[in-house]
């Protein structure tokens, strides 16, 4: 028997959520005394394959099939669960980003398993199996049991804190046995940006609202990102005025990040807004409104205009 | 006795307070400022089915009832009553007056238009020298047989530029008093129609009003509403109908205004604590609150009775004299409650003050209304 | 093409958030029910691609226990043909998931919105898919017909994807696919009473897990004010209080 963890890599660069995903099993795994294995679906060198193994993973299965670039869910289903199998794995561990969302169902119908998604923190208990998730776009806790052998998890972002062990992982190539005609998704066009920080992955994230003003106003901002190495989003009024993409926009309806730290910058803090982003570690709000409900969110907090802000915290980061 | 909506009522409402928070609220204040005519709203608007709401839907109309219209009109004055009022006078006074007085040409040819939103509907009856005093019209339409000639000026004219459509109420045969006035449908593009300026109005700015001149303006005889001579009585009974759009958007107005002054009095702090907390705000909040209340049942109960087929004149007077009074107390205590921040536009209570103050003034002032509540309360 | 458009009905998204029951249930007391911002979003997607000629037949379906019938009623004023209830009270998403895949075998596309906003399980459609042998795509931010073909956008790490994707399939979709809901005219929402609306019976299904209990977050400390000219200090606190800088 075994856990078995789903990772994920940005451009062959193993996403900070991995080690999460890994140290959260790891911890998991010393309770139940049962082994990690953690599962690689890409493009991954063998040096960084191996880093899994910093944070608790024994076994590392790379699967190098270009097949899988297209993101074709029934197939990466399919690999999972075939890896899940060959591995004996009782619980299986996914992030609870768009890949995760998207896989982890179809995993746990496959595998006759139960699902919980959103999951926050170890297991309260193993017998009965009963896990920590958000409900309510993040405004409470449930706490859910699982019925059936097999557990599928889906781990919130930024739950679990990385955790370094002595590395005894060895990785070996793993053919999933997925066949040709599974795969029904081609893919036409790809945007993306690389060489950028993911928004969903960043630490640190700077956030404008309306008090922005304008999207002439972004130069500051982006400044300040390029120099912490945060990520940029904004609020839904932002993007609705089109100031900038759909994409950056987080909030209820739109990204839901879990920073570390969640910089705001003329964002009032709308209940909508605040759902997508309450499991920031720590939220930082300069709002020139005094009454604006960010500051109830906010732990740290400045009242005034940003623009007089601005310049001066970046004259500060630049000194750190 | 019923209380209860239907569950397209619901819906009805949840539709227009879905567009004023979405759209109207956005450029409300810009278009204040520049008094500038909603027109991207209106289109939308017609859209959505809200220009001819209670027109039969085999003249392009939603087919709705009146309890409806009142729940819509309350919604969108609740953000922008500049742009309520266009709709209020299309619906309640054209095309109500159009559908029941209306010959079947008529509405193929013009209220279908107005019900589909494609054309805007003015209703003409105030005078330089005639507003309340409704009977006694300036404005002479000389019969000349296969057309009347329009000459005279017309005040006050909500929509009077955006307008396609006029109703105009002109007089025909002077020596007959008010019995010699017709009700006629004016094409805006006639020829001899000049408008005067766009009226710098101290609310409802984004509506556009004007005064209108007809010099020698030829209307076809088959354009007179009704009988010769029904004219007076055609724009009362509009009135009477009109009466219930405006006070909805009183109650609206005040509805709007309480919401925020909840809101405001939730999370402004004042002596250490939220100003909701102390009895001086929290007990105007429920005297603001009871007249919204009492307004919203008049409206409803006068719409009640137009649905029903029952007589609503009197009840839609109190509806509207209530709803305009109450609606200039409440909007004034919100301005008040909001100290500082009321009085900027920003926080909007102050525009509805000015909002509410129209109320009080056009399709009847107050004092009108009490007229028409008092004779019918000593007919007997 | 035929859509099936997944509806949940979901408590208003600014309701306050109480627990009943010694925290075991929801108070459902004076809450507003409504389409989950997410279905909404993708009926409104459907809605104007039937429109412009795509789509032949729009049903809306729901898991769901009568009083759920209103919001079924509104996704028919907004532009759906025919709504169909399954008469149980949701359970799990697996539990859910085997309901519809009862209705959803008859259709060509089904679209879900990617969470519920209540009990945030982001399964339905994944699951769903897996029942039926459908394949699913995730992330879902655009959808087109080219063609008589299907053809989607999908967001990816950092940016987006077009692709195609071979029907049947379920459409797991996001922000982006409509910017707004739409409001539903007048005409729709007197024709909404007239449209069909069937109820059909649950099957027999599993529940793979339960919810036990539930709590709030704790209350949060009052947020650290600094002065506008003292930028200094709320580095200072970011590095050495709360040590993420």
């Amino acid at each position: 028997m075994s856990l078995l963890v789903y990772t994920e890599n940005w451009d062959g660069k193993f996403k900070k959520l991995s080690f999460e995903l890994v140290s959260y099993a790891k911890a998991m795994a010393d309770k139940l005394n049962l082994p990690v294995t953690a599962l690689s679906i890409g493009n991954v060198a063998d040096d960084e394959l191996k880093q899994l193994g910093n944070y608790g993973a024994s076994k590392v299965l790379n699967v190098a099939d270009n097949r899988f670039d297209s993101l074709d869910n029934k197939a990466l289903a399919e690999a999972v669960a075939h890896a899940a199998k060959s591995e004996n794995a009782q619980i299986i561990i996914f992030s609870h980003n768009n890949v995760g969302k998207a896989i982890a169902p179809r995993v746990a119908v496959k595998l006759n398993g139960g699902l919980v998604s959103g999951v926050t923190a170890l297991p309260e208990s193993f017998d009965p199996f009963v896990v920590k998730k958000k409900v309510f776009t993040q405004k409470a806790f449930a706490h859910v049991q699982i019925d059936p052998d097999i557990k599928i998890l889906t781990l919130a972002q930024n739950s679990f804190e990385l955790i370094e062990t002595e590395n005894n992982a060895v990785t070996e190539t793993y053919d999933p046995q997925v066949a040709d005609d599974v795969f029904s998704t081609t893919v036409k066009e790809t945007n993306k940006v690389t060489g950028k920080v993911l928004l969903t992955d960043a630490e640190i994230v700077i956030s404008g609202g309306r008090g922005m003003k304008g999207p002439e106003n972004w130069g500051q901002l982006e400044e300040l990102a390029d120099i912490l190495g945060a990520g940029l989003s904004c609020s839904r009024p932002v993007s609705d005025e089109g100031w900038r993409g759909h994409e950056e926009h987080v909030g209820q309806t739109g990204k839901i990040i879990a920073p570390n730290l969640y910089f705001t910058f003329g964002i009032s803090g709308a209940i909508q807004h605040l759902g997508g982003v309450s499991s920031s570690k720590f939220i930082v709000a300069i709002n020139k409104d005094p009454e604006a409900p960010i500051f109830e969110a906010a732990d740290y907090g400045i009242v005034g205009d940003l623009f007089k802000v601005l310049p001066q915290l970046i004259e500060e980061v630049k000194k750190m | 006795m019923n209380f209860e909506f239907t569950d397209e009522h619901l819906m009805i409402r949840q539709a227009a307070k879905d567009y004023a928070e979405r759209e109207l609220l956005q450029d409300v204040l810009e278009r204040d400022a520049k008094a500038e005519f909603p027109a991207r709203h209106i289109k939308n608007l017609a859209e959505l089915g809200f220009m001819g709401m209670m027109v039969d839907p085999k003249y392009d109309g939603s087919g709705m009832d009146t309890v409806s219209y009142v729940l819509v009109m309350e919604e969108l004055s609740k953000i922008d009553a500049a742009t309520s009022v266009i709709i209020s006078v299309n619906n309640s006074l054209v095309c109500y007056g159009l559908c029941k007085y209306g010959t079947e040409e008529q509405k193929e040819k013009y209220l279908k238009p107005l019900a589909r939103g494609e054309h805007i509907g003015a209703f003409l009856l105030s005078e330089p020298e005639a507003g309340s005093d409704a009977m006694h019209q300036h404005t002479l339409a000389e019969n000349k047989g296969d057309h009347f000639l329009l000459n005279g000026t017309k005040n006050w004219i909500t929509s009077g530029n955006s307008a396609s459509t006029y109703i105009v109420m002109a007089q025909t045969y002077p020596e007959k008093g008010y019995r010699g006035i017709n009700a006629f449908i004016v094409d805006r593009n006639s020829p001899g129609i000049s408008l005067g300026p766009h009226e710098d109005k101290m609310g409802m700015r984004s509506s556009d009003t004007h005064s209108v001149m007809f010099t020698d303006v030829k209307v076809p005889k088959e354009n007179r509403i009704g009988e010769d001579g029904f004219g007076y009585k055609f724009a009362m009974k509009a009135l009477e109908a009109g009466r219930i759009g405006i006070a909805s958007q009183a109650m609206g107005i005040a509805a709007g205004a309480l919401e925020r002054t909840i809101a405001y009095s939730k999370e402004r702090k004042a002596f250490g604590t939220e100003i909701a907390n102390h009895q001086a705000i929290a007990f105007k909040l429920a005297d603001m609150a009871v007249k919204v209340e009492n307004a919203r049942n008049l409206c409803l109960k006068a719409a009640w009775l137009k649905d029903n087929g029952k007589p609503f004149a009197m009840e839609s007077a109190m509806a509207k004299l209530y709803s305009a009074d109450i609606a200039m107390e409440v909007t004034t205590d919100a301005v008040q409650i909001h100290g500082g921040y009321g009085y900027v536009k920003e926080y909007h209570v102050e525009r509805l003050m000015r909002e509410a103050k129209l109320t009080q003034i056009y399709e009847g002032t107050s004092e009108v209304q009490k007229i028409v509540v008092s004779r019918t309360l000593l007919r007997e | 093409m035929k859509f099936l458009v997944l509806i949940s009905n979901v408590p208003d998204t600014t309701t306050k958030i109480r627990f009943v029951d010694d925290n075991k249930a929801f108070d459902t007391t004076g809450v507003q029910w409504i389409i989950n911002p997410w279905d909404e979003l993708a009926l409104t997607r459907a809605v104007e691609l039937k429109e412009a000629g795509g789509i032949e037949k729009i049903t809306v379906a729901n898991v769901g226990e009568s009083i759920t019938e209103a919001t079924l009623r509104k996704a028919l004023a907004v532009g759906a043909d025919d709504a169909i209830r399954i008469e149980a009270k949701p359970k799990d998403a697996f539990y859910v998931a085997t309901q519809l895949a009862q209705v959803a075998k008859n259709y060509d596309v089904v679209m879900v919105g990617i969470e519920a906003s209540d009990y945030n399980g982001s399964a339905v459609g994944g699951m769903l898919a897996e029942i039926l042998g459908f394949n699913s795509v995730s992330a879902v931010s655009g959808m087109n017909i080219e063609n008589g073909q299907l053809s989607l956008t999908r967001e990816i790490d950092g940016g987006q994807q077009k692709i195609d994707v071979e029907t049947p399939v379920v459409t797991i979709v996001q922000k982006g696919i409509a910017i707004d809901p739409r409001i539903p005219a007048m005409r729709g929402i007197m024709m909404a009473r007239k449209k069909p609306l069937t109820v059909v019976p649950a099957v027999d299904a599993e529940e793979k897990t339960e919810y036990i209990s539930f709590e709030l977050p704790p209350p949060k400390a009052a947020c650290k004010l600094v002065d506008e000219d003292n930028v200094k200090e709320l580095v200072r606190l970011l590095q050495e209080e709360a040590k993420v800088l």
